[in-house]
C-alpha cells in the first residue's frame, strides 16, 4: 500500500512540476517576443508618458522573475489581464465561452463514452464477425476524416439540404436549455464521431488483450461458461484501460474542440484563441493556452492516477 | 520480382489505399501537366457549378478548382512529407542514442520529451504561431519537432528493447562500436515498426496541417491548400455547393488509403514474426 501511495504522489508532483514548467514556458515565450510590448499595445504616436505610464502599470521596468510572480499571483486571483484589441478584461471574455466550450465537449463525451464502450465490446466479443469488420473500416475512416469535412458534409444534409437544424451553433445567455441543445447537435455529432472511434478501438483491443491471456484460457479448460468468462473475468480487468482511454480521449476532446468550433462558429474558448492568435492578442492567447493546457494537463493526470490505482500489477510491483 | 511477389499476397483493402495514395501523388508529382490552368489564375466567375469546362467548378475567387485541387495535392504533400522526415531524423537519432548510450543522455531527453507531450500539441502550435508568426519555416521547425518528440518515444522503446538481445551483446563484446551497434543491429530490427509509424505519421501530420490552415494559420495564399481551400469556400456551402467538400474530401481519401496499406504492412510483418 505504502509504495502505491508513493507512486501516485510521485506522479501528481510531475504533473505539479508540469504545468509550473508550461506556466514559465508560455509567460518567457510571450516575454521573448521581439520590441517593446508598450509600442505595440499603444501604437506608433503614443506620447512618451503614456508610454512609461503604461510600462509602469504592466511592471515592464522590473525584473523578469519578479513579473513572472505577479504574472502568476494575478492568474491565480483570476484576473488574466486586458485585450490589447478592445482593452476588455481577458478573465471577462474568457470566462463564459469556456463555459461553452466545456459544454460542447461534456454533450459529445455523454453521448460518446457509453456508446463507444458498447461498441467495442461487441466488436471484441464478436471478433471477426460482419459487426466487427464493419466498426473496424468506419472507425478506420472516421479517424481519418478532418473535423471539418464531418462538420460540413452534416451542413450540407442537415442544414441546407434538409433545413431541419441549425449550421451555424450560436448560443447566447437568454437561450434556455433545450434550445441550446438544439443549436449544438451538429457540432456535438461531428465532435462525437472522432473521439467514438478512437475509444471504440481501443476498448476493443484491451478487451481482446484479456479474453487472450491465460487465466481467461484457465477458465475455458476448467468448462466455466461463456457469460460468466466475459461477466466476471473479462469486463472487470478490462476496466482499468478502458477507464484510462476514456479520460485520455476527453482530454483530447477539449482540445480538439478547437476546430469544430471554428466550422460552427461556436462562441467558445477555441474560437476566441484563433481569433486572438490570427490578431497576435497576446493576453488572450496566454491566457486561453494556459486554460486548455491545464485542463489537458489535468485530464492526463487524472488517467495516469486511475490507471495506478485501478492496476493490479502496478498495485503489486516493488 | 520480389516486390511483383509482395504485390500479389496483398489484400484487396491493402490494394485499394495502394491505388488511393497512388492517384494523390500522381495528381501531385504531375500537377502542372494536369492542371488546365495556372495555380492562382482567375478564370472565370465566383462559385460556377462543376461542368463547362471547369471539372469541379470555380472557387471563391473564380478560380478552377480542379487546378486548385492538384497544385494543393503537391504543396501539401511536400510540406507534410518534409515535415514526417525532419521528425523522423530528429526522433531516431535521438531515441537510439537515448537507448545505447543511457545514462545523463536518456534522462536529459526524456524529460523534454515528457515536457512536450504533456502539452496538447494543438495549442503549443498556435501559441508559438503567435508569437513567431505564421510562415511556412516556422510551421516546419514547430510541427517536425512537436512529432519528434512521439517519433523519439518508439524509437527509444524498440531500441531498448533490441539492446538487450543476445546477438547486440555478441557485437559488443566482439568489440564494435556504438555506431556500428546502432546501423548493424539495432536500426535493422526495429525498421518494420519505424516504416508503419511514418506512414501513420505522414497521415497525423498531413491531418495537423490541414487542420492549421483551416484556421488560418498554417500555408499562406495564394499558394494552394487543401485545409485553407476548405476554409475559403466554406460560405458556399450554404448556397447548396459541394465546393468546400472536395477539399475536405481529398484530405479524407489520402488518409485512409495511407491507413489501409499500413494496416496491411503491420499485419504482415506481424506474420513475418510469428514464422
Amino acid at each position: 500500500m505504502d509504495s502505491l501511495k508513493k507512486m501516485v504522489v510521485k506522479r501528481l508532483a510531475a504533473g505539479a512540476v508540469t504545468v509550473l514548467v508550461v506556466s514559465i514556458l508560455i509567460f518567457v515565450g510571450v516575454e521573448a517576443l521581439p520590441g517593446d510590448p508598450a509600442t505595440a499595445i499603444l501604437g506608433q504616436q503614443a506620447t512618451p508618458e503614456n508610454l512609461a505610464a503604461l510600462r509602469k502599470e504592466l511592471k515592464l521596468d522590473m525584473p523578469p522573475h519578479v513579473r513572472y510572480f505577479s504574472w502568476v499571483s494575478d492568474v491565480a486571483r483570476g484576473d488574466l489581464g486586458r485585450s490589447l484589441t478592445n482593452q476588455r478584461p481577458v478573465a471577462e471574455m474568457i470566462g463564459w465561452r469556456f463555459s461553452n466550450t466545456l459544454f460542447l465537449a461534456l454533450a459529445a463525451a455523454t453521448v460518446a463514452v457509453p456508446l463507444a464502450i458498447l461498441l467495442g465490446m461487441l466488436a471484441a466479443l464478436y471478433r471477426e464477425s460482419w459487426l466487427d469488420k464493419l466498426l473496424s473500416i468506419s472507425s478506420l475512416s472516421a479517424i481519418s476524416f478532418p473535423e471539418f469535412f464531418v462538420g460540413y458534409i452534416l451542413i450540407a444534409i442537415f442544414a441546407v439540404k434538409l433545413g431541419i437544424l441549425p449550421g451555424v451553433a450560436s448560443i447566447h445567455s437568454g437561450m434556455g436549455f433545450g434550445q441550446k441543445l438544439l443549436a449544438i447537435v451538429l457540432p456535438t455529432i461531428t465532435l462525437m464521431l472522432v473521439v467514438l472511434a478512437h475509444m471504440m478501438r481501443m476498448t476493443r483491443a484491451a478487451i481482446i488483450g484479456i479474453l487472450t491471456s491465460p487465466y481467461i484460457e484457465m477458465a475455458k479448460l476448467k468448462g466455466v461458461g461463456r457469460r460468466r468468462i466475459i461477466y466476471h473475468h473479462a469486463i472487470p480487468n478490462a476496466l482499468a484501460p478502458i477507464i484510462n482511454v476514456v479520460i485520455m480521449d476527453l482530454a483530447w476532446l477539449v482540445v480538439g474542440v478547437v476546430v469544430v468550433e471554428v466550422v460552427f462558429v461556436y462562441p467558445g474558448l477555441g474560437q476566441l484563441l484563433v481569433d486572438a492568435v490570427s490578431k497576435r492578442d497576446l493576453p488572450v492567447v496566454q491566457a486561453s493556452g494556459l486554460i486548455f493546457a491545464c485542463t489537458y494537463i489535468l485530464l492526463n493526470l487524472t488517467a495516469d492516477v486511475l490507471s495506478i490505482l485501478t492496476n493490479p500489477k502496478l498495485r503489486t510491483a516493488n | 520480382m520480389q516486390f511483383l511477389r509482395t504485390l500479389r499476397q496483398t489484400t484487396i483493402s491493402a490494394r485499394i489505399g495502394m491505388a488511393m495514395v497512388l492517384i494523390t501523388l500522381l495528381a501531385a508529382i504531375l500537377a502542372p501537366v494536369i492542371a488546365p490552368y495556372e495555380e492562382a489564375e482567375v478564370v472565370a466567375d465566383v462559385w460556377l457549378p462543376p461542368g463547362d469546362g471547369h471539372l469541379l467548378g470555380t472557387d471563391q475567387l473564380g478560380r478552377d478548382l480542379f487546378t486548385r485541387m492538384v497544385y494543393g495535392a503537391r504543396n501539401t504533400i511536400a510540406i507534410a512529407l518534409l515535415i514526417t522526415c525532419l521528425a523522423f531524423l530528429v526522433g531516431v537519432v535521438g531515441g537510439l542514442l537515448a537507448a545505447t548510450m543511457r545514462g545523463w543522455v536518456d534522462m536529459l531527453l526524456s524529460r523534454i520529451v515528457d515536457v512536450v507531450m504533456a502539452f496538447p500539441a494543438l495549442i503549443l502550435s498556435l501559441m508559438v504561431l503567435s508569437i513567431m508568426g505564421a510562415s511556412i519555416p516556422v510551421l516546419i521547425i514547430v510541427i517536425s519537432l512537436l512529432d519528434a518528440t512521439k517519433v523519439y518515444r518508439l524509437a527509444r522503446a524498440l531500441a531498448m528493447d533490441i539492446e538487450v538481445m543476445e546477438f547486440v551483446e555478441a557485437a559488443r563484446l566482439s568489440g564494435e562500436g556504438t555506431w556500428w551497434i546502432i546501423t548493424k543491429e539495432i536500426l535493422p530490427n526495429a525498421l518494420p515498426a519505424l516504416i508503419a509509424e511514418f506512414g501513420l505519421r505522414f497521415c497525423f501530420i498531413f491531418l495537423f496541417i490541414s487542420a492549421l490552415s483551416f484556421l488560418g494559420l498554417g500555408i499562406q495564399p495564394p499558394a494552394a491548400d487543401w485545409g485553407s481551400m476548405v476554409r475559403d469556400n466554406a460560405g458556399a456551402i450554404s448556397f447548396d455547393m459541394m465546393t468546400p467538400l472536395w477539399p475536405a474530401g481529398a484530405i479524407a481519401f489520402l488518409t485512409i488509403g495511407i491507413n489501409l496499406v499500413v494496416d496491411w504492412f503491420l499485419h504482415r510483418s506481424a506474420q513475418i514474426r510469428a514464422r
